[in-house]
């Protein structure tokens, strides 16, 4: 701690010049958290999916669709707990800018399935008496401005209603909450049975099953079971665990994390340059100091700790500042308006970022403070 | 005239001076320019994603042609059309017609799930059932290795990017449709265009398989010349038995490439925005140093008499000449790295993969110098200043 006015003093050496690398490394964490948070964004909350959850598909395609009867075919099977379906509507609301997804299920075993998705008592109930209900997640919601009692339109782009028309419209009865910070409520329900009655075509037929099994450490097998009971059919399925199915969809935009931490490392390989130049540049100039340090005692271990330690402080001011900032700034919302409801930092990122900011300090201070340690006295007091 | 000539010649002067004392400050100067050849390199390497992208989606319109999908539909993947509304399609005005006919082919359009050779799990990979006029209207196909698929047959032919990027697509395997083995009888090319990552095989074929009954999903129609669009258009609009939507290729394919466009430039401006911030003050940084360090000889030269135009001048240029090469080499790191780097992605919109070349154009590369060399003015600026005010007689005095 006595050390510590010293280390504040050779900081204040050359405010702006302090002032300016600090800054420099607060952006590069303010990156950080930015990068985090797009990655988050793309891999779609797989950490999240449910381990007790498969998904059955179609096993050409997603797009090709599945008999609604293989419901009751697949909750007889052994280790399976329930089943239920939902079908992708694909429609626009105003304009095709807002997207969101928009699926029919049934109420119900919906919700019973996702006990994440929280609805009050009495919303689920008006769910229920209303065969032209739909609900709509906290965040959906409020990016629309919407209120229980609204009437949504939205123009069907897949599904025609049965008159050949596009419009459909919804009771806006209830607005779910998340159980878990990023729990995706960008999404809107409305019930099977309306859509059921009211699509030109497709009849009996839907988009795809979530199975929750008895046994979550058996859901490899039980996935093959559900895969082994419609094979040769003329719809074979194929299932696996929701995380697989999510993680899979996620890949298929690509490498992102690749791209991400590549972006990182020219992020911080440049910082790192601009800090590591400064810590040098500071004690290039106070050689003489140092020396005086040295020769009133302090010993070469000391000297090569008061270094460290201020390129550390700079390094994680710097550095802390910027995580908070984007943390602010991300807490706000994801720039594009609700097109990526995972956009956040999750907290086990911010500790990185703080262990990453000790990292930089110690890097970019260990050549100079290896230099002021091997500094010799004589020499130094010479300059 | 003496006055203008002796400001321009100290001006010269002074600058030739600074550059030629960088060598002293070398390992500052070059943190600079390595910061910001960092923030060029990855601004344009975001960008030149965005853009390969783009370019493979207006690659595949031809400006003559035209699309024609069910009313209310943006995709063809969300599209529906009856065979009879194909054939009204087919029959409208406006549309070429050659030996065999209109140039009109009613096609499907769908996804089939393919291991993505790059992460080994499964892709939206596009399959089009085409019929025989396909060839016609988009006649920058080329079948470059095997052969063109048998029509009435299970065959198919593969896009030469959709056989690089997803695995079993090689010429003489096969593609398994439910329990059937379709085999690949041929690679083709598309000038670029999208059609590369697609499968193709007879929409006749592709029906049964998919059942969609006797439906297709788009007309792709070859139009007697662009200016036949609106008379085309018209005729369909304007028909009551069909309910459809007509559009001209290069803007379908300019609507389909938008959203990902646009996300891929937001986030990469975001980026190399504060990456240009961080690199700003890194050069700052390294300004303010190069002043403090020259501060006796910018002294000595106010003394002899130069004026603190030329001195504000030359800390600017010396700044500047530190960004354009750091923007340069950027550049040309971004040019090397990337520039024809193949990829593939989910197009949201058409809820299929496409794969595309990064393209690191002219344009990009100099809006990056651009970019890194107003890093260089804004991180001369206060220096230049301080340089210029600078009080010459305790500057004198300085160590």
């Amino acid at each position: 701690m006595k050390y510590l006015f010293l280390i504040w003093s050779s900081l204040r050496r050359k405010k702006a010049r302090t002032l300016l690398t600090a800054l420099s490394i607060m952006v590069a964490f303010i990156l950080f958290g930015y990068l985090v948070a797009i990655k988050q964004a793309f891999s779609q909350g797989v950490d999240l999916a449910g381990i007790d959850r498969l998904v059955t598909r179609h096993k050409v395609s997603i797009i090709q669709l599945l008999p609604e009867s293989y419901k009751q075919r697949i909750e007889d099977l052994e280790g399976v707990d329930m089943a239920t379906f939902a079908t992708w509507f694909g429609g626009i609301y105003q304009k095709p800018t807002n997207f969101f997804g928009q699926m029919p299920v049934e109420p119900e075993p919906f919700l019973e399935m996702f006990p994440e998705y929280i609805l009050p008592p009495e919303q689920k109930k008006a769910w229920l008496d209303t065969r032209s209900g739909a609900i709509a997640g906290r965040a959906l919601a409020d990016r629309f401005d919407w209120k229980i009692g609204d009437r949504i339109p939205i123009q069907a782009t897949i599904w025609p209603r049965k008159d050949g028309s596009q419009s459909w419209e919804f009771d806006l009865v209830g607005i779910y909450d998340g159980a878990e910070r990023g729990t995706d409520t960008t999404q809107f329900f409305f019930r099977h049975d309306f859509f059921h009655e009211s699509r030109q075509f497709g009849s009996g037929l839907v988009g795809w099953y979530w199975v929750r099994v008895s046994d979550p450490d058996k859901a490899p097998e039980v996935a093959r079971r559900i895969d082994a009971e419609f094979a040769n059919s003329p719809a074979e399925t194929k299932t696996e665990t929701e995380g697989a199915f999510v993680q899979a969809f996620a890949k298929q935009i690509g490498n992102t994390g690749a791209i991400i931490i590549a972006v990182l490392s020219a992020v911080f390989f440049t910082i790192l340059l601009v800090a590591g130049n400064t810590m040098a540049q500071t004690v290039r100039e106070r050689t003489a100091e140092l020396a005086v340090l040295k020769a009133m005692g302090f010993t070469d271990r000391r000297v090569l700790g008061l270094v460290l330690a201020e390129s550390i402080l700079l390094s994680t001011a710097g550095g802390g500042l910027g995580l908070a900032l984007a943390w602010l700034l991300i807490s706000r919302g994801d720039p594009t308006g609700g097109t990526l409801p995972f956009f956040y930092i999750p907290p086990l990122q911010i500790l990185v970022g703080l262990l990453l900011t000790v990292l930089l300090g110690l890097v970019a201070g260990l050549l100079p403070a290896v230099q002021a340690q091997r500094l010799q006295v004589a020499q130094g007091l010479r300059r | 005239m003496a006055a203008p000539f002796n400001w321009l010649a100290q001006v010269y002067l002074v600058i030739r001076f600074s550059l030629q004392t960088i060598p002293q400050r070398l390992s500052s100067s070059l943190t600079a320019a390595v910061g910001i050849a960092g923030v060029v390199a990855v601004l344009v390497g975001v960008l030149s994603m965005a853009e390969g992208f783009r370019q493979t989606l207006a690659m595949s319109a031809a400006p003559d042609n035209a699309i024609v999908l069910r009313s209310g539909s943006n995709t063809e993947m969300m599209s529906g059309l009856t065979s009879d509304t194909a054939k009204i399609i087919a029959e409208a005005p406006g549309i070429a017609r050659g030996e065999n006919g209109a140039k009109a082919s009613a096609e499907l359009f769908v996804v089939i799930n393919l291991p993505k050779i790059s992460t080994g799990t499964d892709a939206n990979v596009p399959l089009r059932g085409v019929e025989p006029a396909a060839f016609e209207v988009r006649d920058r196909i080329r079948v470059i290795e095997g052969r063109p698929f048998q029509w009435g047959l299970n065959e198919v032919v593969v896009g030469a990017a959709a056989a690089r990027e997803f695995a079993g697509l090689g010429l003489g395997e096969s593609l398994q449709v439910g329990p059937e083995r379709w085999p690949v009888v041929g690679i083709f090319t598309a000038a670029g265009g999208i059609a590369e990552s697609e499968i193709w095989t007879d929409a006749a074929v592709l029906q049964p398989a998919f059942r969609r009954g006797n439906s297709y999903q788009a007309v792709f129609a070859k139009l007697s010349s662009r200016a036949a669009f609106s008379e085309f258009k018209d005729a369909l609009t304007s028909d009551p038995r069909v309910n459809v939507k007509v559009l001209r290729e290069d803007d379908y394919y300019a609507s389909q490439s938008t959203v990902l466009y646009s996300l891929i430039t937001g986030l990469g401006f975001v980026i190399g925005g504060l990456m240009g911030i961080g690199a700003a003050f890194g050069a700052v940084n390294t300004m303010y140093t190069t002043v403090s360090a020259r501060t006796r000889e910018i002294a000595t030269l106010r003394v002899l008499g130069f004026r603190s135009g030329p001195v504000v001048i030359s800390v600017l240029f010396e700044s500047m000449v530190l960004a354009l090469a750091g923007g340069l080499a950027g550049g040309a790191l971004a040019y090397l790295a990337l520039d024809g780097f193949q990829a593939a992605t989910l197009n949201w919109v058409s809820f299929s993969q496409v794969a595309f070349q990064f393209a690191v154009t002219p344009t990009l590369l100099v809006e990056g110098v651009t970019y890194a060399l107003l890093i260089g003015l804004l991180g001369g600026l206060l220096p230049a200043i301080r340089a210029a005010r600078m009080p010459v007689a305790t500057a004198l005095r300085e160590l």
